[in-house]
């Protein structure tokens, strides 16, 4: 046990010298990794702040019945009594046309405008919370209700959170591609600077082989050199976003500011940012696995001939 | 004594389609020191090889120890070559590090922790007396220091069996007979030691026992 760590300690520190031993080589292509998975990440990231968003939309979808303005209060008093006998929706609020105008003349500025009205041209509502009901129940409810007597209009205000939803599906199948297509090139630059590597270390790894060092053995740090190239391109990828999510909030604060709302973007969960770094480093250990299988079978085939 | 080595009619024809080894057997005992001759090309580095499983057989069977080389393990081979010490024709030291280090590397790959490697690099290099090198960049070493290098990486792990293919042949005379001593230093605490050369003075003046190849055969 105690000989198994040290072999692997001594690996590790194997690999970490060769880092340390071609710094521009080691540094270049950490950044390679950190910007190619950065792309991904940051689009994974405005999605997912994007998901919040849009769930928090579907969470609490509303329908707004819409009354005729020939209705009476004993009109009013029949629809309330349906909506209280209906199990299915959350709750339900009644807006009298005396206070949607006070409210309108509230918030909108138009106070002037509305106090020169000789009536009030506004209806009664009711504002129906309908709770997480699939979009087929809404739409038969809502033609049930169109059906009520004094109904104007039923109005369903989810349809732009259901599209968002289908547009987020379609950037998840980007992310998704991106991820792939991208994770092979990064695989293919492993693979290609651990060939180098290989190439450098070439008379230490056939002697290595002639004094009984096992294949487990001298393959071990250049693996270990491959996913620790993986793990800090991650790392710093994670730093880019993580840096950029801060300065983009401070501009979007100022935007936020001058639409009166508050929105912020999340950084990546604690969860996501272990999967990116567990990702990438396993990215990089494919490609040296891969390189070095490649490129030691080629060395024996050569060894053998000479 | 019980035989270490056996050939048994063993050939060896490389892709190329030339014979190297033809027909050969023969037994080596434990503890014997033996000098393999020939002209370059009479297959002396490949009977070697065959030994240290660096080559297979192409026919006939070689055991060493109680291992069958023809049919051995890919997986089973490094553990065979860490009963095997090897001075290598092109010496192999690795000239990005010390003297200290090349040595270290059999133990190192066997994974000997460092404070016992230690103390047995330093009893190799004292042996082959280049103790006070240690530090020294093998680079700046003198022909015969390299090949004390080498001897010392090969004995570092204390092998049963020591190889050596040409090891006199760039060394002038004395070099040659001193190294000559240090392999039957070896020879006399019980360690195998098989050696092939050309080198004329050294076989006449041996009282060891000589195989003779010529073109791939055993001369009688």
């Amino acid at each position: 046990m105690s000989n198994w760590l040290s072999q692997h300690g001594y690996a590790l520190i194997r690999a970490l010298r060769q880092l340390a031993g071609t710094p521009m080589t080691s540094l270049l292509s950490i950044i390679v990794f950190s910007i190619v998975l950065s792309l991904p990440a940051g689009i994974f990231i405005l999605l997912e702040n994007l998901r919040a968003l849009s769930g928090h939309a579907t969470d609490s979808q509303q329908m707004t019945l819409i009354l005729d303005t020939a209705a009476g209060s004993a009109d009013v008093e029949l629809i309330n009594t349906r909506l209280e006998e209906m199990t299915v929706i959350e709750g339900f609020q009644f807006i009298s046309r005396e206070v949607a105008l006070q409210e309108l003349q509230r918030e909108s500025g138009m106070a002037e405008v509305m106090r020169n009205l000789e009536q009030n041209p506004l209806p009664d509502a009711f504002v129906v919370n309908l709770g997480s009901l699939s979009a087929g129940e809404i739409e038969k409810m809502q033609a049930m209700m169109q059906a009520w007597p004094k109904i104007a209009h039923v109005l369903v205000d989810t349809d732009w959170a259901r599209k968002l939803d289908a547009m987020l599906d379609v950037g998840r199948l980007v992310v998704i591609m991106l991820t792939s297509v991208f994770g092979t090139t990064l695989v293919i630059v492993m693979f290609n600077t651990i060939r180098l590597q290989i190439l450098t270390r070439r008379d230490e790894i056939e002697l290595s082989k002639l004094i009984g060092a096992t294949d487990s053995y001298i393959r071990r740090p250049f693996l270990y050199f491959g996913a620790i190239q993986g793990l800090a391109g991650a790392a710093l990828a994670w730093l880019l976003l993580y840096f950029t999510i801060i300065k983009l909030n401070e501009a979007l604060s100022e935007l936020a500011r001058l639409y009166a709302t508050t929105f912020t973007l999340d950084p990546l969960s604690w969860q996501d940012s272990l999967i990116l770094i567990l990702f990438s480093g396993t990215l990089g250990w494919i490609g040296a696995r891969w390189s070095v299988a490649r490129h030691f079978a080629q060395i024996d085939h050569e060894s053998a001939i000479s | 004594m019980a035989a270490m080595i056996s050939f048994n009619d063993v050939s060896k024809c490389y892709p190329g389609g030339f014979e190297a080894l033809k027909g050969v057997t023969l037994s080596i005992d434990q503890g014997e020191l033996i000098l393999f001759a020939g002209h370059s090309g009479a297959g002396k580095s490949t009977l070697l090889k065959l030994i240290a499983a660096i080559e297979r057989p192409t026919s006939g069977s070689i055991i060493v120890g109680q291992q069958n080389i023809g049919t051995l393990r890919r997986s089973a081979i490094p553990y065979l070559r860490r009963n095997i010490g090897m001075i290598f024709q092109e010496q192999k030291i690795l000239y990005d590090r010390n003297v200290f280090a090349n040595v270290m590397l059999p133990l190192q790959v066997t994974g000997f922790d460092t404070r016992t490697s230690a103390s047995r690099v330093r009893a190799a290099l004292d042996k082959v007396g280049l103790l006070d090198k240690e530090r020294a960049d093998p680079i700046t070493l003198s022909g015969g220091e390299k090949q004390r290098l080498c001897i010392a990486r090969a004995v570092v792990h204390r092998p049963s069996l020591l190889i050596a293919d040409e090891p006199t042949a760039n060394l002038d005379s004395n070099y040659a007979r001193d190294i000559m001593a240090v392999f039957e230093s070896f020879n006399q605490v019980g360690v195998t030691v098989l050696i092939s050369t050309h080198d004329r003075m050294l076989l006449d003046s041996t009282r060891h026992r000589i195989i003779e190849l010529k073109q791939g055969k055993l001369v009688a």
